[in-house]
């Protein structure tokens, strides 16, 4: 059994007893509970400043189009409007200088908030500020756009069709120029690529064409493997594309100050809101300052806040006054970001026994009109990593397609990678009659499991560690599986049950951030976070560490975080379920760093050599007995002694930021400052096992979820139910897309028909299963020093599949071809008795 | 001229403490002026700025105009009566449980709180061209764009289309239809009572407006007499989440079996057509017949009789076939 579930004891199992101490691996409030629940906490649009102006956006009416001319005349003569910006006012892309003083050149073709040629409908043209937003919204509706239409498309299908139309004037996906032999291709360009009839000659059966593709890798012999299958199967299958819908809006505030930029906004990641917003504003880093105290959701599409700031900024500058674009609802389907559809072929042999023998994959993804989006090949990265097939070839392409921006939604690519394969392995489990865990046992990575594409030596790339074999162990034991697998479609009247069961994984962790904190003469622990607070829990939580490690109860312990004008360090941004990892190892550099400068002290003081104290009950005391004293006593010495004790000498490999930030905190007590060095030799990974059962009613098509469970093999288990509502939500966010979330548009038109809740149906809290479980194996990680992965993402695809595999396993493999399962397609299907809705009209 | 949504543009605003003040009111400002319940489709309109009243009466200070009181063996409901008080009545779960069992399926747990039976019923489709905006016929302008061979129809109608393929997005309107409700209207000229199966209204008779009320014109009660109190009855809801979601197809019937018999039947369902959809016809046939399998079967192939589904709702025929058997003969357990 896993150590940790809810609602039972933890038992400790195995060899090695995991790190489980007073703080780490306990329950406990953290420090912004009580101004959550008790609504004081501030998100950006809960601030004002005095004279403070609200902007409105003006949207584009058109899929495509060009600005021929705007009159804003009759809206500026309102009393009341202050100004208005266009794109031409905003800075631009600018180029990127990294901390090694690379410089990485803008691409100009990226989104920059405003558009001339705004290529989706409801993209933003211009801002206007006024002194409320009734007056800005009355304003808006005064302004006179004229537009030269031109030539639009919403799905990647239909643009790759000979003669199909392109979202972008230059082309309709991204790719590098072929290169000579012996030479580097080039950078990313958009291109155009056409596909040729005969490349479309199945697409009316349901069968993904696959023409000329822009990306591909193999490695294994693929021909050789499908030639020794017992079975092959080749399955056409589609994602959703589904807009990340965090409840807070991406409002954002900004003034000026000093000469200096002030930003209010909702960021996964505040310290490094500050080199996206400098190279927005094409400005200095030291001139901004970044206010994200609390942050309502972001699951990928505020990792560095959001592009958007920029307007607010540029408008206050212009109207000298403080600025709040208060984005709504239909503004987060416009620009709030989306996770791109993945349509996918995937033909996959396996053996009697189940064992992949050879995978062929090709993933078309609806990449929006801007950036290029790499869902598309990272959801053949994973599926290598996840399903272990000893040869693989992948072929993918990204459209463009005249829809809003898509980018990182929770486990990008990851997600429908696995959900193209979910559904082909449960498949391929009933025509070899072998057991649904079983399949996905025999398939599972291990150990330092290889995935990818081979680099130019020929090797691939590895994990730290895998235990997705008894994650799957762990649930099917908690699920009772066996029992319930033997009973999964029967028919009880119009009533039938299926139970399902699917494996995820998704990168888990970064490393090489730096961690700061300070032991003051008050004898507290002051901890530095650069991280977002973004509802893990993460910005407290990994600093429980740093506080285990030297013995400071909680009570005594102050964590800073949400502002760049309150010393943050230098921290990893909280996307790609890096943050756990990232931030344990560097509250662990740091508390190391610490513990030794007060060894050092002591010796110093209290004679001896450093080895012979240790640091715990709030004092550093001699091994063995004798002189001690207390942090209180250390930290006041270590500011009479200065230099590296106090700040005021630093590590020289640490961030500059974190090094601005040490030096304004030189000299208040002992400082411990250090950049994560720790070695690592593999990837970190995290995976997620995910069972559950539904009925289905066969007279109407609607289902419900009875049961559900996900099982993470995450490592050292740092905050049980922070991690178990990890588990559990970003499973919801899963299930999401396998019950109804999607975008629906008029083809036609070109028009997203879906913008509000209602219409394009996130699951709500009362779609979760009423009977919901998580387990945690606790089994740490070997390459990190606590041992801790991220969770935020793995959970979403094993979500998602655990309710396609167990609908199937009901009603049996002719029923869907796409996600989601709506009722529709259920009922038709079994009239029909075979799949009716078919799997590549985009958004339907 | 730019279009611009989800900011509520500035109207006068009534809030009057009496149906005779709201009336008064409705009659001074006629077409100018916009009833709002309890706003859960009013705001919607209101902040997209596609429904631009220069008046609106709030209905939330009028006194007398909520509650469930006894009329006769029956119940006469205030039209402001909230859907969570229906679901709660001991009056209405007693005599007409179906009412209840319907308005504690509509949307949310929040919406229910808020949301009034009067508006329930009298709210605007769902139709998302129209709900975004589209100039299209109930919009007054001369298309449908959900009839098109690109269209994505399928929460639309596959009965009684006539240019406008929206359907009513109501759950309690069909319960109230079947249980023969009448519709309480006042007026400047006084009080008129409909029935509720004539309060509905498709596209044929108005393509702009779902029910009968003018400008001018209050809903301030619901009268259900006692034809149908106490009897057998069948309700159910179709939906794509079992929570904040409107009707993909819903049905309500009421009827009276006796020795397995069935004596006396009313069969209604909604999301299949502009109005609740009554089957009479239906309802004669299976008069006098046992409530079992073949009658279900009989009935269910009957009522679909005419159905005319678009590219996306076909689906909604077996669905409703379905639903009507199951009203008939009752969900197969084992």
């Amino acid at each position: 059994m896993p150590e940790f579930t809810n609602g039972n004891i933890p038992v400790v199992t195995g060899d090695t007893p995991p790190v489980r101490g007073k703080l780490v691996g306990q329950d406990y409030a953290t420090p912004d509970m009580v101004a959550k629940v008790t609504g004081k906490s501030k998100y950006s649009e809960d601030f004002r400043a005095d004279g403070m102006l609200f902007a409105k956006l003006l949207l584009s009416p058109y899929p495509h189009a060009r600005i021929v001319n705007i009159d804003a005349s009759e809206a500026l003569a309102m009393p009341g409007v202050k100004c208005i910006v266009t794109k031409d006012e905003l800075p631009g892309a600018a180029d990127y200088i990294t901390d090694l003083g690379e410089k990485i050149e803008a691409d100009k073709r990226s989104d920059v908030g405003l558009a001339m040629e705004p290529m989706y409908q409801g993209e933003p043209i211009l801002a206007l500020a006024a002194v409320d937003e009734l007056t800005a919204a009355d304003a808006i509706e005064k302004i006179r756009v004229t537009y030269e239409r031109l030539p639009f498309v919403v799905d990647p299908f239909v643009s790759l069709r000979p003669g199909g139309p392109n979202a972008r004037t230059d082309g309709n996906t991204w790719a590098r120029p072929e290169a000579a032999p012996g030479e580097e291709p080039g950078p990313l360009d958009v291109v155009e690529v056409k596909w040729t009839e005969e490349d479309f000659k199945e697409y009316a059966e349901g069968k993904m064409p696959m023409g000329k593709p822009t990306d591909e890798w193999s490695f294994g012999d693929v021909e050789e493997g499908f030639k020794n299958a017992a079975l092959v199967l080749d399955e056409t299958f589609a994602t959703p594309n589904t807009s990340h819908q965090a409840l807070e809006p991406r409002t954002c505030m900004a003034y000026w100050q000093g000469g200096k930029l002030f930003v209010h906004v909702g960021s996964q990641s505040t310290i490094q809101t500050v080199p996206a917003v400098a190279r927005w504003m094409n400005m200095s880093e030291d001139d901004i300052v970044v206010i994200s105290e609390y942050t309502g959701g972001g699951f990928g599409a505020k990792i560095r806040g959001t592009v958007q700031i920029v307007i607010p900024a540029i408008l206050a500058r212009k109207c000298n006054a403080p600025v709040m674009l208060r984005a709504s609802r239909e503004d987060e389907h416009n620009i709030g970001g989306a996770r791109p559809s993945v349509t996918g072929r995937v033909k996959c042999g396996f053996d009697k026994d189940g064992r992949i023998t050879a995978l062929d994959m090709y993933t078309v993804a609806d990449n929006g009109p801007y950036a290029r989006n790499g869902d598309y090949s990272n959801a053949a990265t994973m599926v290598s990593l996840l399903y272990q097939p000893p040869a693989m070839r992948w072929r993918g392409i990204t459209v463009l397609t005249n829809t809003p921006p898509r980018t990182a939604q929770s486990q990008p690519g990851g997600m429908q990678g696995i959900t193209l394969m979910e559904p082909l392995l449960a498949k391929a489990a009933r025509q070899l009659n072998i057991d649904q865990v079983e399949i996905h046992k025999i398939n599972a990575p291990e150990g330092k499991a290889r995935f990818g594409p081979p680099s130019g030596a020929g090797a691939q790339a590895y994990t730290t560690s895998c235990f997705m074999k008894e994650a799957l162990d762990s649930g099917a034991a908690m699920f009772n599986w066996k029992e319930r697998a033997a009973a999964s479609g029967t028919r009880n009247g119009s009533k039938v049950r299926g139970v399902g069961v699917a494996s995820s994984t998704f990168v888990g962790g970064s490393r090489g951030f730096d961690g700061l904190l300070v032991i003051k003469p008050d004898g507290k622990l002051y901890i530095q976070t650069g991280v977002g607070n973004l509802g893990t829990g993460n910005y407290s939580d990994s600093q429980r560490v740093a506080a285990e490690m030297m013995g400071v109860p909680w009570e005594k312990v102050v964590v800073t975080w949400g502002g760049t004008n309150k010393n943050l360090p230098w921290s990893c941004a909280s996307g790609g379920s890096q943050t756990t990892h990232a931030t344990t190892r560097a509250a662990h550099a740091a508390a190391t760093d610490a513990i030794a400068k007060l060894r050092e002290i002591a010796a110093r003081a209290l004679g001896g050599r450093p080895a012979d104290y240790l640091v715990g009950g709030e004092r550093v005391y001699r091994r063995g007995g004798g002189a001690s004293m207390s942090l209180a006593q250390a930290a006041q010495r270590a500011i009479a002694m200065g230099g590296r004790y106090d700040g005021h000498e630093l590590p020289e490999d640490i961030n500059k930021i974190t090094a601005t930030s040490a030096k304004n905190m030189a000299g208040q007590g002992l400082m411990g400052v250090a950049r994560d060095n720790y070695d690592q030799d593999g990837r970190a990974f995290s995976f997620v096992a995910a069972f559950a059962e539904v009925e289905i009613d066969v007279e109407t098509g609607s289902y419900q979820i009875l049961d559900f469970l996900a099982v993470a093999d995450v490592g050292t288990v740092i905050h049980p139910s922070a991690l178990g509502g990890q588990i559990l939500g970003r499973s919801m966010l899963g299930i999401g897309h396998a019950l109804g979330q999607k975008w629906v548009y008029d083809q036609h038109l070109g028009i997203p028909l879906a913008k509000r809740f209602y219409q394009n149906r996130p699951p709500t809290i009362l779609d979760a299963p009423v009977k919901m479980q998580w387990g945690a194996l606790n089994i740490p990680d070997p390459e990190t020093p606590v041992g801790a992965r991220g969770i935020g993402e793995p959970p979403v695809a094993s979500g998602c599949c655990a309710i396609l595999n167990a609908i199937s396993d009901a009603l049996g493999d002719e029923i869907f071809r796409r996600a989601p399962v709506s009722l529709d397609m259920i009922l038709t299907s079994l009239e029909a008795g075979k799949p009716v809705t078919e799997p590549m009209t985009a958004h339907v | 001229m730019a279009v611009f949504r989800d900011v509520m543009p500035a109207f006068e605003l009534f809030q009057p403490t009496s149906a005779s003040d709201a009336v008064t009111l409705l009659a001074e400002h006629g077409s100018d002026a916009w009833v709002m319940a309890g706003g859960q489709d009013s705001f919607d309109w209101l902040k997209d700025r596609i429904k631009r009243p220069k008046v609106v009466v709030d209905l939330s200070q009028v006194s007398g105009m909520s509650g469930v009181r006894d009329l006769d063996g029956g119940v006469e409901i205030g039209a402001m009566t909230t859907l969570t008080t229906l679901v709660g009545d001991p009056l209405i779960r007693e005599r007409f449980p179906i009412l209840s069992e319907a308005a504690g399926v509509v949307a949310s747990p929040q919406i229910r709180n808020q949301g009034t039976i009067g508006g329930n019923i009298s709210q605007d489709t769902r139709c998302w061209y129209y709900r975004g905006g589209m100039p299209c016929y109930r919009a007054g302008g001369n298309v449908c764009y959900a009839d098109t061979p690109t269209a994505i129809n399928r929460e639309h109608a596959i009965l009684g289309a006539d240019r406008c393929v929206a359907v009513s997005p109501s759950d309690t309107a069909p319960a109230l239809v079947a249980l023969d409700a009448k519709i309480v209207i006042q007026g400047p000229s006084g009080e008129r009572v409909v029935d509720a199966e004539d309060y509905f209204i498709g596209p044929g008779i108005d393509i702009t407006r779902m029910h009968v009320l003018k400008p001018g014109e209050l809903l301030v009660a619901i009268r259900i007499p006692a034809t149908w109190a106490g009897t057998d009855y069948y309700f159910e809801k179709v939906r794509d989440r079992p929570v904040w979601d409107f009707p993909l197809v819903n049905i309500a019937a009421v009827k009276v079996v006796n020795g397995g018999t069935i004596e006396r039947i009313r069969i209604v369902l909604n999301g299949v057509a502009a109005h609740p959809w009554r089957l009479a016809q239906v309802e004669n046939a299976v008069t006098g017949k046992p409530a079992d399998e073949s009658t279900a079967a009989m009935a269910g192939e009957m009522s679909i009789e005419g159905a005319f589904p678009l590219r996306h709702n076909g689906y909604k025929v077996p669905l409703m076939r379905n639903l009507v058997k199951r009203a008939i003969r009752g969900v197969q357990e084992a």
